[in-house]
Order: structure tokens, then C-alpha cells, then sequence
């Protein structure tokens, strides 16, 4: 790149793309691709600059760059070419390719003989060719998430793309950019508010824009606007002793839908308060945008915040009203449904809906959502004991969890799934345990989410997910890649948080055979569901390959046909799972702070289908890791397992028949010798025990006896004896450290 | 700004004032379809001509049935059957926002004093194999419209593109006129001698039509004639372009269409019968949607839609 003298004043560069209005959900991600592509766009072309920003409002996207190179560098290039005596044809060639004339070309030596060389010179060219070039083609090839076409043009944006403004100032003044695009025209020029201030303005850089914008009513920063936003509507709450509910979501969506907020707060017709809380908020959120304002103490929603996009001469005293009315209407829907609601769950019950939901597809290879129930009831039912769960209190939980997919409230509010079956079974009469399990059963959902703990909610929520998982997977459609359609890596995790968080030892691969296989056989319509049941029960309890099972299958007279697909169970398939839920947990741990190879280690030990036991090893081999005596202990075993691994190759022989202390020469090899004795039956013990961390620091006590070992002696000395004997020794200390864990899969 | 149009006083005057607003901005004034639709989107001057390359403006009133919607003349909101008012410019002309506001101010909308937003909806149907890009229209938090850019029906793209504004004439009237329950809105002017109520004029067929469409309308009926007016589309479009009587070109794609529409309705009110399941849904509406794709091949293959015969070598 060449020098650039001091007096060069670097331009500044300022794009807005003024359009009719972009949904708000793109539009931060469309100002994050319009400064993206514009900055690699130019620095590819040569133009360099100092700093870039850009911004979004309903209708505009902004990118703002500072200290552009006036000019891209000019390039210079030597390009070697065929032999002066080559064919005319492939100096041609060499001329097309290099863009030069015969008689440009300079005739050099060279290995081959005389060859011809090319000097092209690429001659630097001013920044806004360079800046018009590369806007053009990221406005033709902008990466919305849709777009259009319209009136008789065949460019491509959101919405109708109105104006294009393109300037590059510096201390001496702005240019506007040459730029022809579909018939538009780029120009200094933009508009301001839609309704308060439509007039067009020109600017001369970024400044002046965002100041003439302002003085149009038009806050460029959506930040600010949500800023704004947040302020005034909190203040507006706590005036009236009220608090806001905090909604993030919510609050950058709403910015996204003004270019000059102005906050107003109304009230809730006292007719609608005794909804529930969470119907109100979803209720003003959803249809209106709206925040709800909560008095903090009885946790009741009182009042709501709208936000409009204009002044008015009565304060927003008409839009208010407007608002206040439209809600009232929506309200009294809600109101409508929740009383309809209650009235069937009080005088029916849920069986009603759940019936209803044999009509209901869950997936067109999985059944319906009715069939669906009944495996997790079935399911749940077998998990109870595991999580100290009333079987019966389980299967009854399942079996209502999702009666409220029938019910108005939730078809018109999906989100509030759960939430209204609680509701509804409280209603409804049946046990506390069971309501609570209707809203908890979806959880944990996201990362974040609370973990249930009540043990009915956990065997539901459970068998929910399992069944979902192991569904899938007999139908084989398995998330790949970004592409999860059924949230299965989430229903993985949310298992995986479920057994952690409450500690919960069970081995997840028998509830994985045991669903797996009445995926396979509750269609078949000729299976005893009763004998069924008790199979997949044992199964669920005591693994495939369990005594009671295999008594049972025995046990059975004239076995019908169905039977044989449990002896031709393929087991690959939970295995596959649970391999699945393996690669959920190295993230889940790593995002914890432990090593993906520590995870390694602790899932190629026995039981790993007990996930709370692979977390417990993880954790205690990390700390393990953390002290001196770990790492150095890792490293002895290290260095023992080389020596000995590249003398077993070198002689073709394991060596593995166990050392002889009588052979030992130095102090420190007795001394290693005697605390291999003493540790082996311990360390035996506390593994027999699942007492893993005990043998860990029992392991740990070998690490100075290895060093001094490693420090006095050398392995393999002259003497074959005693070498022979030191590598069985080194042989001892891996089988004894792999009777602990296999640290062989340890990095670094 | 204009000067804000005296508010108007009845759902009659609200109709008027956006027909002599959209005829001033030069629109053709057309009459509502005489079919049974669903929408005016499927009125011909909407879905047949928004097709092909000739430019096109038209605006009219829709009276438009929803079965499922019918609540026997009691919910303030709800209705059967009610009027839809269609707007549609091909191409859509670059100020089609501000012609639109305009139209809010004719009828008593004062843009200083309400807040006016354009809010993402994306337009699909999936009955005619139409979608479209824009915006419900908001006024104080209420929709008052839907616009949108159509980019595609019948599967055809659309080249060039119609500017589509929908205006749900009862809700916007009872917004404008302060009214709360659809049935006690003014039809006509309150001081008109004989003073109509929506109620006065509709409540006795939201009840008739709600019973009927809900329990009494035969299936079995309906049914054969889906099937009917499924196998006359086909058979119309199945026709020589070349009429053997006159000897000319006459594609009947309008004929044709009108049996979609037959169609379309029909399943709506299977819909409301409750006999249609889950599955057979789709199963029903893709083959509307099949009928729709061919009536809109056989229009742009029609003079209207822009079909250019073969220079004829001299």
C-alpha cells in the first residue's frame, strides 16, 4: 500500500437506504449486513478506513464510515508468459489473460529459454467509483430474510426501496456519489418523519444527519429510541406507584416500530382485571404491543403502556382512547375463552379436551397428540419411582398436562400452553401436584429456564421430552446441522438439566429401549396392553437385557407376534441417542467450564448412561486436574504409558505379566513398587464403591514416588533384566491409573 | 396536512367518501362480484387482473362470507357476512402509501391527532397460491387495513407488481363512527326520515345464515357440488382455445374462475359444517389451489392478460 501524504484529508462516507417500513424483527440484522458487506466490500476493492457504524429505524438503514481512503493504492504485477518461440495461439492467450499488447510485453531469460513478461499496472481509482460499485451491488444482493418486488421494477428489497443517499465529505464539503440504480437516483437528500416532519433535507455528513433528523423528528439510534422508551415508561409507572414488566424482547421490537417514541400509559377496564396476570400481558402483548404495568404488591397487571410514533395537540389524549378501546375489545375475547375455560373444567373436567385431541396430528409418522399422551403416561408412570413420584399421581399428571391444547384460551394464545392447563386443573379440582405438573411439564425450555423439582412435574416433564426424543429417533429425523426442526437438541439439554438439577441417578438408556419399543408396538393393534405395559415397566427399570425381563418373555405362553420384536429390539438406536445426549452434555459442560476431554474420560467409563455419575467424574477428575499432584500425576502417566507403549511396538511384545520388586536396583523403584501395593486394592475398592474422587487422590498419592522414579531411573537400561522389569513396572501404572479413568484420552 | 373532512355519520357515507376518494385518484369504480367470496381478493378485478402485463386500477365494494365467523347477530365484532373494500393499482404506484393515508383522511381520519403504523403482515393464500408482501395498517392500535405487494398468484409471478389495500368496512366505520356493537351502527344518516341501523339491516340474516351455515346446510349436498364446480372448471379450460362456432380465440378463463370461486366457497362451508378433518383440509384447499393455477394459466393466455397473438408472416 502506498504512503498517503499528511494534507490528504480522509473522507468520511454517509448511505442511508430510505424505504416504505421494514419489519422490526430484521431490521438490527439488516444494518449489522449493510455495514458487513459494505466494509469487506470496500476494503477488498483497496479502500480502507477507520471506523464504521451503522443504524436502523421503521424505514431506514444507515451506515456511516469514517476516514475512507480518497483512492484505492495502485497495484503492479509482473506475470511471467510463454516462450517467445510458444505458438502464436498461446500468446494470445497470455495477452487476453493479462489485459496487454505485444508490444507492452518485455522479453526476459529465463530458465526455459526467452520468455515474455507482462507489467500490469493497476492504477488506483477514487473511492467513490470504488463506493458506488460495491453499494450497488450489496443493495442487489442485500441477504433479507424476504423480499420484494414493485410497481414495474425488477430490484429486489424488503419493502419499495424510496431513496438512496450517498455522500462523501470532507473538511472541504460533501459530493454525493454517482450512483444509478433501477431508476433511483443516489442524492444528499432524505425526509424526515413520516407525519411530523415529511419534508425533504439535504446533509452534509453523518452529524449533520442525525442532527437535521432529530430537529424531523426522527431519533436515528435504536438504542436511544429504547432508551427513551424504557425511561419514560418507568417513570410513567412509578408516578403512579406501579412498576413496569420488564420485557426486552418486547422493548427493541417497539423501537423498531417508531422513529420518535412517545410513551403514554392508560388504564385496564376494571372488568378484565380478574383475568390472569400472565393472559393479560400475553393478551397486550401479542395483539397490541403493549407493556404491562404491575402493581408490585399484589403482583396484579393495572395499567399498560403503548408507545406511539407522534405528538399530538392533546397530548396523545385521542390515541389513548383509541388504544384503551381496541384493547377492551381484545380483552373481552380473553375473557370470553377464560370463562368458557373454567366453565368446562369445573363442570367436565379435562377429559373432555384430552379426548379431543385424538383428532389432533401430533406428527403425521408419530400419531396423534392423544396417542402421544398415552406414552408419556405410560412412561411417566415407570419413571415415578426413580424421582420419588406417586406413579399414579404421574400417569394422571401426564394424561391431563396437555388437556389445554383443546381449549380456547391456548388456540387463541399458544404460548400460554402449560400455564392455562394449571389453571384449568386447578378448576378442575384435581391435586396440586398434578396442576403444577400441567405448567411445568414443558420445562426446562430454554438455557435459562427454571428446572422443575416437584417429583410428579419432573417424571412428566421427563417422559415428555424422552418420548419426543425417542420418537424422533425411530422415525429417524434427527436434528443435522443447524436444521432442528422439533427442538430435539433443546428436549435433549432440558433432560439433561432435569436429572442434574435434582440429582436424579437413573439409567437413561432402559426409559430410552423401553420407549423406543412402544413407539414400535402401541399401533400394533394386536398387542395385550396390559402385558405390554409390564414389559416396557421392566424394561424401563431393569434394561433389556435384565433378568425379569428375559423371565417374563420366557415366562409367556404362546407368545404373540409382537413379542419377537422385542428380542429383535435393535439396540443401536438408544445407543445412538444416548450418544446424542452426550455431545448435549460436552456443551452443556463446557459452557460450566470443564474440558471436552475431561467430558471425554468421563463417558468412556462404565454407567454412562447415569449422566449425573458422568458429571460427578467430569467434576471431580477436573479438580482432580486443577491440583499439582493431578496435573503431574497426568503427566507421569503420560510419560510412563510413551515408554512403555513404543517398547511394546519396538518388541513386539505387551508387557504385562506384572514387575518383580526383587529386580528393583534404585530406592525409588522399591519405593514406587510398595506404593503401587498399597494404592491397587484401595483404589479397586473406592472404584467397586463408585467412590471416584477417593480414588482419584489415591491415585494422586503415586505422583511423587513416579517422579522420583522417572527422576533416578533410567528404563531402559543396559541391563534386559532389569529393563524388562521396569517396563512391567510402568505396566503397573497404567492398569492401575486406567482402572480409574482412561487418561490416555486427556489433551495436552 | 389537508384540512380533516367532516367526520361522516353513517357506514353508507364511509363507503361513499372512499369511492369518490379512490374514482378522484383515478381508479375504475366496480361493482361487488355476484358470487359468494370469501374476500375481495377473490373478485376477478383483483386475482385475474393483478396477472399478466396490462396495467390495471381498480377499486370496489366486496360484501364477503365467513361461514366459520357467523355468531347469529350477537357478537360486536363477529359476522358472516360483511363488506370488504378493494383497492388494486398494477403497478403499484410509488406514493401508494401517501394515496392510502390519503384515503384515511377522507373519511374523518385526522393523521395530526391518530397514530397511524405500518406493521409487518405478510399476505398468503393459500387457496388462490397468491402471496404478497406489506403491512397491516394500524390507527390508535386498531387494524384498519391490509396492503400489500403481490408478488405471486395462481403460482404465476407478478410482473408488474399490484398495490393491493383491503379495508375491513365495518370494523374501520365503527371506529370512525365511535360505535361499539356492529349491529347499532347508522347505515344510513341518523336523521335520515327512516333511520337504519347495521342491525336493522343485518341481524335477521346473521341469524338465518348462522343457523344454516352452522347445522342445516346439507353436506352431502355441498359436497357434490365441490365436486361439480371442481369438474366444470377443469372441463372449461380443457376446451380448444380456438372457439369452432365464431372461429376465434376465446379462452374462457373468467368462466372457468367462477367455479373456483363455487369451490372455494363451497369448502368454506363444509368448513363450518365441522366435516372436514384436519388432514382433508389441506387435501381441500390444495385442490382449490390446483383450480385457481389453472384459471390463472388460461388468463394470461387471454387477450386481457396480456397475450399478444404471433406476428403472422407476411
Amino acid at each position: 500500500m502506498r504512503d498517503r501524504p499528511e494534507s490528504d484529508p480522509m473522507p468520511d462516507l454517509l448511505i442511508e437506504l430510505f424505504s416504505e417500513e421494514i419489519p422490526a424483527r430484521m431490521q438490527a440484522r439488516a444494518a449489522a449486513d449493510l455495514k458487513s458487506r459494505m466494509t469487506d466490500g470496500l476494503v477488498e476493492a483497496g479502500l480502507t478506513y477507520g471506523g464504521a457504524a451503522s443504524f436502523h429505524t421503521p424505514r431506514r438503514l444507515c451506515l456511516a464510515i469514517e476516514g475512507l481512503l480518497t483512492e484505492s493504492p495502485t497495484l503492479r504485477e509482473e506475470r511471467k508468459g510463454p516462450r517467445v518461440d510458444a505458438p502464436e495461439k498461446a500468446i494470445e492467450g497470455f495477452l487476453r489473460g493479462a489485459g496487454v499488447a505485444k508490444e507492452d510485453l518485455q522479453v526476459r531469460d529465463d530458465k526455459k529459454g526467452q520468455v515474455y513478461v507482462a507489467l500490469i499496472e493497476r492504477p488506483g481509482r477514487p473511492a467513490a467509483e470504488i463506493v458506488a460499485e460495491v453499494l450497488t451491488s450489496v443493495i442487489r444482493n442485500f441477504p433479507w430474510p424476504k423480499s420484494m418486488r414493485w410497481g414495474s421494477g425488477s430490484l429486489k428489497w424488503v419493502r419499495p426501496l424510496h431513496s438512496i443517499l450517498c455522500i462523501l465529505s470532507d473538511e472541504s464539503g460533501a459530493a454525493t456519489v454517482p450512483i444509478e440504480l433501477d431508476g433511483l437516483t443516489a442524492t444528499d437528500r432524505t425526509h424526515g418523519h413520516r407525519f411530523m416532519a415529511p419534508g425533504a433535507f439535504s446533509v452534509t455528513g453523518f452529524e449533520d444527519y442525525t442532527t437535521k433528523l432529530k430537529r424531523a423528528c426522527v431519533v436515528l439510534d435504536a438504542q436511544e429510541r429504547a432508551d427513551h422508551i424504557w425511561q419514560d415508561a418507568t417513570n410513567l409507572a412509578f408516578a403512579a406507584g406501579l412498576e413496569v414488566v420488564e420485557d426486552r424482547g418486547l422493548l427493541s421490537e417497539v423501537a423498531g416500530l417508531v422513529e420518535w417514541p412517545v410513551v403514554l400509559m392508560g388504564d385496564i377496564d376494571q372488568e378484565f382485571l380478574g383475568l390472569p396476570p400472565e393472559v393479560l400481558q400475553t393478551s397486550m402483548k401479542e395483539h397490541q404491543k403493549f407493556f404491562s404495568v404491575r402493581n408490585a404488591r399484589t403482583g396484579r397487571i393495572e395499567k399498560f403502556i403503548t408507545v406511539a410514533n407522534r405528538e399530538t395537540a392533546d397530548d396523545g389524549a385521542t390515541i389513548l382512547a383509541g388504544n384503551q378501546k381496541v384493547l377492551a375489545a381484545r380483552l373481552s375475547d380473553a375473557r370470553f375463552f377464560w370463562e368458557n375455560d373454567l366453565r368446562i373444567a369445573r363442570t367436565a373436567g379435562m377429559e373432555d379436551w384430552v379426548a379431543r385431541l385424538a383428532n389432533v396430528t401430533f406428527h403425521n409418522k408419530l400419531g396423534s397428540q392423544a396417542a402421544r399422551i398415552d406414552r408419556i403416561a405410560a412412561l411417566a408412570r415407570d419413571i415415578a419411582p426413580t424421582v420419588d413420584a406417586d406413579p399414579a399421581l404421574a400417569e394422571q399428571a401426564a394424561r391431563v398436562a396437555k388437556a389445554d391444547l383443546s381449549s380456547e384460551m391456548v388456540y387463541e394464545f399458544p404460548e400460554l400452553q402449560g400455564l392455562m392447563g394449571r389453571y384449568y386443573a386447578e378448576a378442575a379440582g384435581l391435586p396440586d401436584q398434578v396442576a403444577r405438573a400441567a405448567e411445568e411439564h414443558y420445562s426446562p425450555l430454554g438455557p435459562s429456564d427454571a428446572v422443575p423439582s416437584a417429583p410428579v412435574s419432573v417424571a412428566v416433564a421427563l417422559a415428555d421430552k424422552i418420548d419426543l426424543l425417542t420418537g424422533f429417533w425411530s422415525i429417524d429425523e434427527k436434528p443435522t446441522g443447524s436444521k432442528d426442526p422439533f427442538a430435539l437438541r433443546r428436549a435433549a439439554l432440558g433432560v439433561i438439566r432435569l436429572v442434574l438439577a435434582n440429582g436424579l441417578r437413573v439409567d437413561l438408556d432402559r426409559f430410552f429401549d423401553a420407549q423406543i419399543l412402544r413407539h414400535r408396538l402401541s399401533d400394533g393393534a394386536a398387542a395385550d396392553q396390559a402385558l405390554l405395559d409390564d414389559l416396557l415397566g421392566k424394561i424401563a427399570h431393569h434394561g433389556m437385557s435384565g433378568a425379569p425381563v428375559r423371565a417374563l418373555l420366557d415366562s409367556v405362553e404362546d407368545a404373540p407376534g409382537w413379542l419377537a420384536a422385542v428380542s429383535e429390539h435393535d439396540p443401536e438406536l438408544g445407543a445412538d441417542l444416548l450418544a446424542f445426549f452426550h455431545d448435549r452434555l460436552k456443551v452443556h459442560l463446557r459452557d460450566e467450564g470443564i474440558r471436552h476431554d475431561v467430558i471425554d474420560v468421563a463417558i468412556a467409563m462404565p454407567e454412562k448412561s447415569d449422566l449425573a455419575l458422568v458429571v460427578q467424574r467430569a467434576e471431580a477428575l477436573s479438580a482432580f486436574l486443577r491440583t499439582e499432584d493431578g496435573e503431574n500425576l497426568v503427566q507421569g502417566f503420560k510419560r510412563a504409558n510413551n515408554i512403555l507403549t513404543q517398547a511394546e511396538d519396538k518388541d513386539g511384545v505387551a508387557y504385562e505379566f506384572g514387575a518383580d520388586p526383587k529386580f528393583a536396583e534404585d530406592a525409588s523403584e522399591t519405593a514406587l513398587f510398595e506404593a503401587l501395593e498399597r494404592v491397587r486394592p484401595r483404589i479397586e475398592t473406592a472404584m467397586a464403591q463408585e467412590e471416584f474422587e477417593a480414588a482419584l487422590s489415591d491415585l494422586a498419592t503415586l505422583r511423587a514416588p513416579i517422579d522420583a522414579f522417572f527422576e533416578a531411573v533410567q528404563v531402559n537400561a543396559e541391563n534386559e533384566i532389569v529393563r524388562r522389569n521396569r517396563l512391567n513396572l510402568l505396566s503397573t501404572i497404567r492398569t492401575t491409573c486406567l482402572a480409574v479413568a482412561d487418561l490416555t484420552r486427556l489433551e495436552g | 396536512m389537508a384540512r380533516t373532512a367532516e367526520t361522516p355519520r353513517s357506514f353508507q357515507e364511509i363507503i361513499l367518501r372512499l369511492q369518490t376518494y379512490w374514482a378522484s385518484r383515478g381508479c375504475a369504480i366496480m361493482q361487488p362480484y355476484d358470487m359468494e367470496v370469501g374476500a375481495g381478493t377473490f373478485h376477478p378485478a383483483t386475482t385475474l387482473r393483478s396477472l399478466g402485463s396490462r396495467p390495471w386500477a381498480a377499486a370496489y365494494v366486496q360484501p364477503s362470507r365467513r361461514p366459520t365467523d357467523g355468531r347469529y347477530g350477537e357478537n360486536p365484532n363477529r359476522l358472516q357476512h360483511y363488506y370488504q373494500y378493494q383497492v388494486l393499482i398494477k403497478p403499484s404506484p410509488p406514493d401508494l402509501q401517501d394515496l392510502y393515508l390519503g384515503s384515511l383522511e377522507a373519511i374523518g381520519i385526522d393523521m395530526e391527532m391518530h397514530d397511524i403504523r405500518f406493521v409487518e403482515d405478510d399476505w398468503e393464500s393459500p387457496t388462490l397460491g397468491a402471496w404478497g408482501l406489506g403491512w397491516e395498517v394500524w390507527c390508535d392500535g386498531m387494524e384498519v387495513s391490509q396492503f400489500t405487494y403481490f408478488q405471486q398468484v395462481g403460482g404465476h409471478d407478478c410482473h408488474p407488481v399490484s398495490g393491493e389495500l383491503t379495508y375491513g368496512l365495518e370494523r374501520l366505520a365503527m371506529y370512525v363512527l365511535g360505535i361499539d356493537h356492529v349491529m347499532d351502527m347508522p347505515f344510513n344518516d341518523p336523521q335520515a326520515p327512516i333511520a337504519l341501523s347495521y342491525g336493522d339491516v343485518f341481524r335477521q340474516t346473521e341469524q338465518e345464515y348462522s343457523r344454516w351455515n352452522f347445522d342445516v346446510a346439507d353436506t352431502d349436498m355441498l359436497l357434490k357440488h365441490f365436486e361439480e364446480a371442481e369438474a366444470e372448471c377443469n372441463a372449461i379450460l380443457s376446451q380448444e382455445a380456438v372457439d369452432p362456432k365464431t372461429g376465434k380465440r376465446i379462452v374462457m378463463a373468467h368462466p372457468a374462475y367462477d367455479q373456483c370461486i363455487k369451490a372455494s366457497h363451497l369448502f368454506n362451508l363444509l368448513d363450518a359444517r365441522g366435516v372436514i378433518s384436519v388432514t382433508e383440509r389441506q387435501a381441500y384447499i390444495g385442490r382449490v389451489r390446483a383450480l385457481a393455477r389453472k384459471c390463472a394459466d388460461a388468463f394470461v393466455q387471454t387477450e386481457a392478460g396480456g397475450w399478444v397473438p404471433d406476428e403472422v408472416p407476411a
